[in-house]
């Protein structure tokens, strides 16, 4: 009767609920890092739907919305920045499983070929963007009709490239602390989360903007 | 470095980032081929849409790692994101009333 007492009462104490509020318990189950980045995220992707949001409303609201994307340069390029993203995003998945499982070595060889990747992206991006402010595309005029087509791709891929590059910064960054063993995996996983994310916006970015502006024969 | 039953996992998994890579890959072909269709707009957008919502997912689930963290972090971001975002379409009728109203 004693011990069937005493099990009770233990019992009751395991079920009892202890505030995720009371301090010593993290309520998502993650760092304070990766909690923040996550909500970052969020944050940027609210941005980013309001550029995207803004270049579909010019679009419907125009008549003669250019159609400027021939299969070569423009789709061809388009699709192989695609291809290099996500191949750099599983690289970076690479990076962060390595850092749970592997050597330092191996995190910075991942690292460098996510930055690789990231450099290739802008390299292709910038030039086409030559190419199109060279066909006489600015910001408020291009040849071909809709004035603010410029406007509209300028700044969509415009902050999409400087997030690439600030990733690139990031992860090399990462690597140079990775290389003096002062990160822990949750560090490199955090660092990751920024990388696939600018990956997830370009998966809007490039049917959007590219495939509906196609230039059809 | 760190022991946890997530460390178990990312060993036994390491194959299936590779099938996500596939078909996020297969998927944006699928977009360049619908591109060269001549479907109708609205057709047009809801398939693309369509399609850039499971790329999308399966970064985030898997990439991103978020099935894999407790529910309640995904709980907490998403529906955020997507009432921000449903929030804007309020301004497109008006995008529509503009294509009417703009002189020519």
């Amino acid at each position: 009767m004693a011990s069937h007492e005493a099990t009770s009462a233990h019992l009751h104490e395991a079920t009892v609920p202890v505030s995720a509020w009371g301090g010593g318990v993290r309520p998502f189950a993650t760092g304070s890092k990766k909690l923040g980045m996550w909500l970052f995220i969020i944050s940027d992707a609210i941005t980013f739907s309001a550029l995207l949001m803004a270049y579909s409303y010019v679009r419907v609201a125009s008549a003669a919305w250019p159609t400027p994307f021939e299969f070569y340069p423009g789709i061809i390029k388009a699709t192989v920045m695609t291809v290099i993203l996500l191949t750099s995003s599983v690289t970076m998945v690479m990076a962060v499983r390595a850092a749970k499982v592997g050597s330092r070595a191996s995190v910075v060889k991942w690292l460098l070929a996510t930055m690789v990747g990231g450099l290739a992206f802008v390299a292709i991006h910038a030039t086409e963007w030559v190419g199109l402010i060279e066909e006489g595309v600015r910001l408020f005029k291009n040849p071909w009709g809709e004035p603010l087509f410029g406007a509209a791709f300028f700044t969509l891929t415009g902050l999409h490239m400087t997030h690439v590059f600030i990733g690139v910064c990031y992860l090399g960054v990462v690597a140079a602390l990775v290389k003096m063993g002062k990160l822990t995996s949750e560090d490199i996983e955090v660092s990751g989360l920024y990388w696939h994310f600018v990956d997830l916006v370009w998966m809007f970015i490039f049917p959007l903007v590219y495939i509906l502006n196609i230039k059809m024969g | 470095m760190d022991q946890s039953p997530e460390h178990v996992h990312s060993e036994a998994s390491a194959k299936i980032f590779l099938y996500v890579w596939f078909w996020l890959l297969a998927l944006t072909g699928v977009e360049v081929f619908l591109g060269y269709e001549h479907l109708e707009v609205k057709l047009m957008l809801v398939l693309l849409m369509g399609l850039s919502v499971i790329k999308a997912t399966l970064i985030i689930s898997y990439f991103m790692h978020l099935r894999y963290e407790r529910r309640s972090l995904a709980l907490t971001l998403m529906p955020a994101l997507v009432i921000v975002v449903t929030l804007m379409f309020m301004l497109f009728p008006d995008s529509f009333r503009l294509l009417q109203m703009r002189p020519r």
